[in-house]
C-alpha cells in the first residue's frame, strides 16, 4: 500500500473519530469484562470489595448446571432456527427469482417481517399462542396436533415452538434476500448450457445452483448462526426463559446473574465466555465475507 | 447430423416486440449455415428458438425432418457453443466435457473414453483438472468446443462465440471451426453480428433484419447481387458507397447528380423506368483512382488510410466537400491529401435500388 | 418445479403477512373479543385500546424517546461512519484491511458482553436513564454497522468522477462536496434509514440502561406493560402497531433502497 505521507495523514483523519468512538464504547469496555471476570464483585454485598480471584468465576461457570444447560440449550436452538429459516429462506429466494411480477409484493411482505422490532413480533406470537383461544393455538388444536386446551408455554419443550416460528418469521427474510443476491449473481446462459446438456429442472438445481450458492448459503448460516446465539429479546419477552429456566439462553442467564444477581464479576465471566464462542463464528465469518468485500472484482 | 427447419417462425415477447417474424429456413445435414445482421435483428433468438431454449408464438422448428417445436432443449440432442463460453465454474475441464454424456445416462467407461478423445483433439488434455477460472480465453473457447462435441448431438449451434477474444485469436479459432465442421460434417448454424467472419465462415448466409430474412445465399451472392440497400450497406468492407442517381432519358444510364456525371448502365435498369429516381450503389474495390482528365468524376482527397495492401482513400466530388466515398487504391499508390483526383467507375459494378 | 416453488412462497407470503393482519385487526376488537380467534375479524372495530394507550398510559413519551435515541444515533453514526468508510474505501494507507476486519469484529461483539461494563461506566458518568446514556452504547453496533454498509457502497461507485477532478485540479474538500457527495447520498440514505430502523428496534440495551417509564424507549415500554389484573393484550397490541408503523412506512417507501442496502456488504459474486 504506497501512499504519500500527507494522504496517509489524511485517511487517519478521516478514520480517527469513528475508531476513536468504537475504541471508548466497545473495546475497552470489553476489556474491561475480561479484568472484571477475574474479580469478584457483587453489588449486594459492597463489603467484599472487588478482590482478584484468577480464574475462579470461570471454574464456577464450568461447574454451573445452569450454565452449561443454558449453552446446550443455545447452540440447540441456533441449530434449529438456522436450518429452519435456511430451508424457509431458500424457497422464498427461489421463488423471488423465478416470479418477476410477483417479486416487489414479496419483497415488502418480507421486509415488513424484518423491520418489525422483535418485542413486537415476540408479543405478537405469544399472543397468537396464548391460553386455550389464540389463534395460532386453537388453530393447532382444531388440527389435531395438541389436545384443546393445551396451554403451549407451560410445557418446556412445546414453548420453544412459538419461539422458533417468532424467530423465524423475523429473521427469514434477511435470509431469503441474501440468497436471493446469490442466486442472481449465477450467470444465467449456465442454465441454458445446462438445459442444452440434457439437465432437467431438478439437475439443474443439484448441479449448478446449490453449488454456485454455496458461498451465500455460508455467509447465510454463519451470519444466522451468530445472531441465533446471541439471542435474547425474543425469549425474554416471550417466555421470559420459563417455563423455569427451560427455555432460558445463554445471554438471559447472563443478563439475570448481572442486573438481577448483581454479580458482576460471576456475570462477566459468562459474557467472556459467550464472546469467546461468538468470536470463533465471527473469525470463519470474516474470513468469507471480509475478503469478499476488499477484493476488486476481475 | 441432421437437417434443420423453420417454417414461418415467429418469436413475439410480452409486450409486442416481435424478436423473430415469419421466418422461414431450410439447412440442408452438414451444411454451416451463418446468420449474420446487427444486433436486435433477431438472430440469437432464432437460434434460441432452434435450440429449444426459446419457444415460437407460431410456426414450427424441425430436426431431421421431426417437428420439435413443443420438445424442450434437453431433448433434441443439440450442441450449443456460447458467447460467454458457459462452462460451469464449480466444475473442472474433465467434468465440464463430460456433464451433457452424464445426463444422458451414458455409461462411465464410455465418457471417460469420449473426454480423452475429445481432450486429445483439441489438445487440452494437460486442462483436463483446472477450473474455468485457471485458464485463458482462448483455452476456454476450446473447452466450450470439446463440451459440445463431446455429446456428438444431431448439429451445432454458436452463438457469437468469437465476440469475446481478441482479434488474434479469433482467426485462429474461426479457422478451427472451420476445420471441425469439414471434419465432422457437421450441421452448424452460426450468429455473429461481423459480417467479414460471417463472409469468411459460412457456406451459406442469411442476413437478417428486424426479425425478418433479408436475403439468403452463397457469401459471394450476397456481396456480389445484394438484394436490399441494407444488404449492399451491410457485407462488405469498407461499405458500399450509396448516391443518389436518376434513370437517364433512354433508360441505359444514370446520372449521378454529387459526381455531376453519368454513366451508361450494362443491363441494370430492370426495373426502373426513364426518369426514375434510384440510390446507386458503387462498392470502393469497384472505383480506380487514375489522372484527371481520364475520370469519370473529379474528387478532392481527405484522408488517405494505409491498409496493409490497400489504401482506403476517403474523398469528396470537388466542390461538394458534404458528400464523402472511399475508394480502395492499390497500397503502393501515392496519393495525398488535398489534391485533386480522377476516379474511374466501374461499369460492370454499379448496384441500383430503389429510393 | 418452479410452480410447486410458487405455490410454496404464496404459502409462506399469506404465513408472513398473517401476524402482523392479526395484530392490527385484533388491536381494533374490544376486550371482549380478544381471544376469539374466529369473532375478531367480524367486528365491531373500536378504538378503545389506543385510546387507553394514550390517555392512561402517556405512550407519547416512549415514542418521543424512542425518536430521540434512534435518531441522535443515527445522525452520529452515519457522519462519523460516512468519513471513516470514505478513507477505506477510497484512500490508500497501511493497515486499511486491518481495520476493516477490525470494524467487522467489533460488530460481532455479543450485546450481553458490554452490558456490565457499560453498565457500570454510565452509572459512574451519571448517565443511567438519560438519553446519551442510550446514544453512547447504541453507537457499540450503530457505527460498525454504518462503516461497514457504507464502505461496500462507497466501493461500488465509479472513482473516475473523482480522478478526473483531481486532474482538473480539484482539492479533496471541493471533491467531496461536488462530486462525491451528490453520488454517495442515496447510499448515505439507506445507511441511515438501516441504522434508524435497527436503533428503533434494540431492546436489551434500553431495558438495561433506563430505569422508568420517562426514558424507556417503546420496545422496552411495551414488554413491560403490566396491568392490574391480567396482561392488557388489547393495549399491547396497539402499542405493537403504533410501534411498528413508523418502520413499515419507512419500508414501504423505500423497499428497493433497504434491500439493496442489506446485501450490498454481504454478498458479492
Amino acid at each position: 500500500m504506497s501512499a504519500s505521507p500527507s494522504e496517509r495523514r489524511e485517511a487517519w483523519l478521516f478514520v480517527s473519530p469513528a475508531i476513536a468512538t468504537i475504541a471508548a464504547v466497545a473495546i475497552i469496555p470489553m476489556a474491561w469484562t475480561v479484568w472484571e471476570s477475574l474479580h469478584l464483585h457483587d453489588l449486594r454485598m459492597p463489603w467484599l470489595g472487588r478482590p482478584f480471584v484468577g480464574a475462579d468465576n470461570y471454574l464456577e461457570a464450568f461447574g454451573d448446571e445452569r450454565f452449561r444447560d443454558a449453552m446446550a440449550r443455545t447452540f440447540a436452538f441456533a441449530a434449529a432456527s438456522v436450518s429452519l429459516e435456511l430451508v424457509i429462506g431458500l424457497i422464498f429466494a427461489l421463488a423471488m427469482s423465478h416470479a418477476l411480477r410477483a417479486r416487489a409484493l414479496i419483497r415488502v411482505l418480507v421486509l415488513m417481517a424484518w423491520a418489525v422490532p422483535t418485542v413486537v413480533a415476540a408479543l405478537v406470537w405469544r399472543f397468537m399462542f396464548e391460553g386455550p383461544s389464540g389463534v395460532a393455538g386453537s388453530l393447532l388444536a382444531a388440527l389435531g396436533v395438541v389436545d384443546a386446551g393445551f396451554s403451549w408455554f407451560v410445557h418446556p419443550v412445546a414453548a420453544w415452538v412459538p419461539i422458533l416460528l417468532a424467530d423465524a418469521w423475523k429473521m427469514t427474510p434477511f435470509v431469503a434476500l441474501l440468497l436471493l443476491a446469490g442466486l442472481e449473481s449465477i450467470d444465467p446462459s449456465l442454465y441454458d448450457a445446462a438445459r442444452m446438456d440434457g439437465a432437467g429442472a431438478w439437475r439443474q438445481f443439484r448441479e449448478i445452483t446449490l453449488p454456485l450458492l454455496r458461498p451465500a448459503l455460508l455467509v447465510a448460516v454463519l451470519f444466522r448462526a451468530l445472531d441465533a446465539f446471541r439471542v435474547f429479546d425474543v425469549i425474554y419477552v416471550m417466555t421470559g426463559g420459563g417455563p423455569g429456566t427451560s427455555t432460558e439462553p445463554i445471554s438471559l442467564y447472563t443478563f439475570t446473574t448481572l442486573l438481577q444477581h448483581l454479580r458482576f464479576g460471576y456475570g462477566s465471566a459468562l459474557s467472556v465466555l459467550v464472546f469467546l464462542t461468538t468470536f470463533v463464528l465471527a473469525l470463519l465469518y470474516i474470513r468469507l465475507v471480509g475478503r469478499n468485500l476488499l477484493e476488486a472484482k476481475p | 447430423m441432421a437437417s434443420i427447419a423453420l417454417e414461418r417462425v415467429s418469436r413475439v415477447f410480452a409486450g409486442g416486440h416481435a424478436g423473430v417474424r415469419d421466418v422461414s429456413l431450410q439447412i440442408p445435414d452438414g451444411e454451416l449455415v451463418v446468420l449474420v445482421g446487427p444486433s436486435g435483428s433477431g438472430k440469437s433468438t432464432l437460434l434460441r428458438l432452434i435450440a429449444g431454449l426459446e419457444t415460437p408464438t407460431s410456426g414450427r422448428v424441425l430436426i431431421g425432418g421431426r417437428d420439435v417445436t413443443g420438445v424442450p432443449p434437453q431433448q433434441r440432442d443439440l450442441a450449443m457453443v456460447f458467447q460467454s463460453y458457459a462452462l460451469y465454474p464449480h466444475k473442472t475441464v474433465r467434468e465440464n466435457l463430460a456433464f451433457g454424456l452424464r445426463m444422458r445416462g451414458r455409461p462411465r467407461p464410455e465418457i471417460e473414453r469420449r473426454v480423452a478423445e475429445v481432450a486429445a483433439a483439441l489438445q487440452i488434455e494437460a486442462l483436463l483438472d483446472r477450473r474455468p477460472a485457471q485458464l485463458s480465453g482462448g483455452q476456454r473457447q476450446r473447452v466450450a468446443l470439446g463440451r459440445a462435441i463431446a455429446r456428438e448431438p444431431q448439429a451445432f449451434l454458436f452463438d457469437e462465440p468469437l465476440s469475446n477474444l481478441d482479434p488474434a485469436l479469433r482467426l485462429e479459432t474461426r479457422t478451427e471451426i472451420a476445420l471441425l465442421h469439414r471434419r465432422l460434417r457437421a450441421t452448424m448454424v452460426y450468429v455473429t453480428h461481423d459480417q467479414e467472419e460471417a463472409m469468411k465462415l459460412g457456406e451459406r448466409v442469411v442476413l437478417l433484419r428486424d426479425g425478418a430474412v433479408e436475403q439468403v445465399g452463397p457469401p459471394m451472392e450476397i456481396y456480389r447481387r445484394p438484394a436490399t440497400l441494407f444488404a449492399a450497406r451491410f457485407v462488405g468492407s469498407p461499405p458500399m458507397n450509396i448516391l443518389e442517381g436518376r434513370i437517364g432519358a433512354e433508360g441505359g444510364t444514370v446520372s449521378l447528380e454529387a459526381l455531376n456525371c453519368s454513366v451508361p448502365l450494362q443491363g441494370h435498369a430492370a426495373g426502373f423506368a426513364a426518369g426514375d429516381g434510384v440510390a446507386v450503389g458503387i462498392r470502393p474495390h469497384d472505383l480506380a483512382l487514375v489522372s484527371v482528365p481520364d475520370g469519370d468524376f473529379t474528387g478532392t482527397v481527405d484522408v488517405v488510410e494505409p491498409a496493409g495492401s490497400e489504401l482506403h482513400v476517403h474523398l469528396h466530388p470537388e466542390h461538394r466537400p458534404a458528400d464523402r466515398l472511399i475508394v480502395v487504391a492499390r497500397g503502393d499508390a501515392t496519393v495525398r491529401p488535398d489534391t485533386l483526383v480522377g476516379v474511374h467507375i466501374a461499369r460492370d459494378r454499379i448496384h441500383l435500388f430503389a429510393r | 418445479m418452479s410452480r410447486w416453488v410458487a405455490r410454496g412462497a404464496a404459502a409462506l407470503v399469506a404465513l408472513s403477512a398473517f401476524p402482523l393482519a392479526w395484530m392490527v385487526v385484533a388491536s381494533l376488537a374490544p376486550e371482549t373479543r380478544l381471544f376469539d380467534a374466529g369473532g375478531v375479524w367480524r367486528g365491531p372495530f373500536v378504538l378503545d385500546h389506543y385510546r387507553a394507550l394514550f390517555d392512561q398510559r402517556d405512550f407519547w413519551v416512549p415514542i418521543r424517546n424512542s425518536f430521540i435515541v434512534a435518531g441522535s444515533t443515527t445522525v452520529f453514526a452515519v457522519a462519523l461512519g460516512a468519513a471513516c468508510a470514505y478513507a477505506l474505501a477510497r484512500m490508500r494507507f497501511r493497515g486499511r484491511y486491518a481495520l476493516l476486519a477490525f470494524v467487522l469484529a467489533v460488530s460481532m461483539f455479543p450485546q450481553i458482553s458490554l452490558v456490565a461494563p457499560l453498565y457500570l461506566l454510565l452509572r459512574e458518568a451519571g448517565l443511567i436513564n438519560t438519553y446519551p446514556g442510550l446514544v453512547l452504547p447504541y453507537l457499540t453496533f450503530a457505527m460498525p454497522l454504518t462503516i461497514w454498509l457504507l464502505v461496500g457502497y462507497f466501493r461500488q461507485l465509479p472513482a473516475d468522477l473523482e480522478e478526473a477532478a483531481a486532474i482538473d485540479g480539484a482539492g479533496r474538500l471541493r471533491t467531496l462536496v461536488e462530486i462525491f457527495a451528490p453520488l454517495a447520498w442515496p447510499g448515505i440514505a439507506t445507511t441511515a434509514i438501516l441504522t434508524f430502523v435497527y436503533c428503533w428496534n434494540e431492546f436489551l440495551f434500553a431495558l438495561s440502561f433506563t430505569l422508568g417509564p420517562e426514558r424507556h424507549t417503546v420496545p422496552v415500554a411495551i414488554a413491560l406493560f403490566r396491568g392490574q389484573y391480567q396482561v392488557p393484550w388489547g393495549q399491547i397490541l396497539a402499542a405493537a402497531v403504533v410501534a411498528t408503523a413508523p418502520v413499515v412506512l419507512l419500508v414501504i417507501a423505500f423497499q428497493r433502497r433497504i434491500t439493496r442496502g442489506l446485501t450490498a456488504g454481504a454478498v458479492k459474486g
